[in-house]
């Protein structure tokens, strides 16, 4: 594998052995010397087209534990106004020494397109595009229900007989295609729960179940909740009535969380609505693994990064 | 055509005098942390802290060292997994920290153990012990506990086997 553009591809094998290889980075984070020389010498360019706090965040974190150089590349204040284009904005970098291009893009499909074009030899990692895919999400949010729901026996295996419902916004939620998939691929059953108007047209290849409310959702007694954030700013028309409709039928609060066995864990990818998808209560409550995500994306970004290494071709 | 240099019993005979080499270079300083190489390095390991216990009684520690992310030839190989690297929950600072592993060749595999173990803590001392040194060193790196000095060719094969992971305890080139 020398590129990480979709959850689609993902074979299960390959996948476990990047979860497994994140639960090692996971105890270097622990050790006394918190870094690995792996990437010396390597560069990373962080190539950022849309606004992102953790991804990005979690990028530089992972490849500077790597040894790696970052440079990190925004919109704000670039050529890019100047009207450079993707192309030539890629090829400079690369010509700059970056090995590796961890890309985001508001547009969906840019991250294929740009492996397809052989613009540039850089090993490239998808890092959300438009409402397409976010594959180094589901991976961690994989790592999360991995660790959280099999504990010690969690190295090895798969997500075999866990039960996903994935509630909200799933028309605009790349982190909810890229889950479903990989999901899917590592044996979870996915259910979705969400107002027609936020279901994505192709969703039947999914091969997840659809309920309609998040209580139906509920009733099923599922391992895991994972709420989506709402993003207000792709939606143009109205998608739903009122946000507080949206809250009553589809959001996270502590009556549904009282009905979940309590081993159930509720995720959230982040940046969190409050109050909208997920209460404050629930989000903060021991169930929750809104921040323990944010810590295995480290881990789980610098186990791809050392994954797409070995590979050149 | 495969040549088998070690049976079980020189095994067994090899690392029982390692085991009194090791007992003997300690002078009586007790706090021996073996570290193994994975996978075989691991289970010598293993076998040595027995062996080592039973000539002198004394606490002693087995522990996992995965040298994956330290390798140099990371950016030419395909992806190797990695391993759990287990460290006892004393740490390694102070000890005399014995690395095991089962063929030493290159002395690359060393090097990447050696930058490993800086990065856990700062033993008194490291040793290093190997069932087989097969020579054709690259680096300046040598064993101090040697199972069996074997003189290959660098076209041939040393194929360790061990009765943990392989059913049979044996040393042989192909």
């Amino acid at each position: 594998m020398k590129h990480l553009i979709s959850a689609r591809g993902l074979e299960a094998t390959p996948t476990v052995a990047i979860l497994d290889t994140a639960m090692d980075m996971v105890d270097v984070r622990t050790r006394e010397v918190k870094k690995l020389p792996t990437l010396r010498g390597k560069t990373v360019a962080n190539v950022f087209f849309e606004d992102s706090t953790r991804t990005r965040l979690s990028f530089e974190a992972a490849a500077l534990a790597l040894s790696a150089d970052v440079t990190t590349f925004t919109t704000q204040g670039s050529s890019v106004s100047k009207g450079e284009s993707l192309k030539d904005t890629l090829q400079t970098l690369e010509a700059m020494g970056a090995d590796f291009i961890v890309l985001r893009h508001p547009h969906s499909g840019v991250a294929s397109t740009v492996v397809n074009s052989g613009w540039v030899d850089a090993h490239i990692i998808n890092a959300g595009d438009g409402t397409h895919e976010h594959p180094t999400q589901a991976l961690l949010d994989a790592f999360t229900m991995r660790s959280r729901l099999r504990g010690e026996n969690a190295r090895g295996s798969n997500l075999a007989g866990i039960s996903v419902v994935i509630v909200g916004d799933i028309f605009h939620s790349r982190v909810a295609r890229s889950n479903a998939l990989l999901l899917r691929t590592l044996g979870a059953t996915v259910t979705l729960a969400a107002p027609q108007t936020l279901l994505p047209r192709e969703i039947d290849s999914w091969g997840a179940a659809i309920v309609s409310t998040l209580d139906e959702a509920i009733d099923l007694q599922p391992d895991v909740v994972m709420t989506l954030r709402v993003q207000r700013e792709r939606m143009t028309s109205g998608f739903f009535p009122s946000e507080s409709e949206f809250t009553q039928l589809w959001g996270m609060n502590d009556s549904r969380l009282r009905r979940l066995p309590p081993t159930s864990i509720v995720m959230h990818p982040g940046p969190m609505n409050r109050g909208l998808e997920i209460s404050g209560s629930v989000a903060d409550s021991p169930q929750s693994t809104v921040t323990e995500q944010v810590a295995n994306g480290v881990a789980v970004r610098m186990a791809v990064l050392y994954t797409l290494m070995g590979d050149s071709r | 055509m495969t040549r088998v240099v070690l049976t079980k019993p020189d095994i067994d005979r090899a690392l029982k005098r390692i085991a009194h080499e090791i007992v003997e270079s300690q002078r009586g300083r007790f706090g021996l942390i073996f570290l193994g190489i994975p996978t075989r390095g691991v289970h010598l390991a293993r076998r040595l802290a027995r062996l080592v216990a039973d000539i002198e009684p004394q606490d002693v520690q087995v522990g996992t060292l995965d040298v994956t992310m330290y390798r140099d030839d990371l950016a030419t190989q395909s992806t190797r997994a990695t391993v759990a690297t287990e460290i006892p929950s004393s740490g390694v600072d102070g000890s005399t920290v014995i690395l095991v592993d089962d063929v030493l060749f290159s002395g690359r595999t060393a090097r990447a153990a050696l930058d490993a173990i800086t990065a856990l803590g700062r033993p008194d001392v490291v040793r290093f012990a190997v069932l087989v040194d097969r020579g054709h060193r690259e680096l300046p790196i040598r064993a101090d506990f040697v199972g069996k000095n074997l003189p290959t060719s660098t076209s041939e094969r040393v194929n360790v086997s061990i009765a943990e992971v392989d059913d049979l305890d044996e040393v042989s080139i192909a």
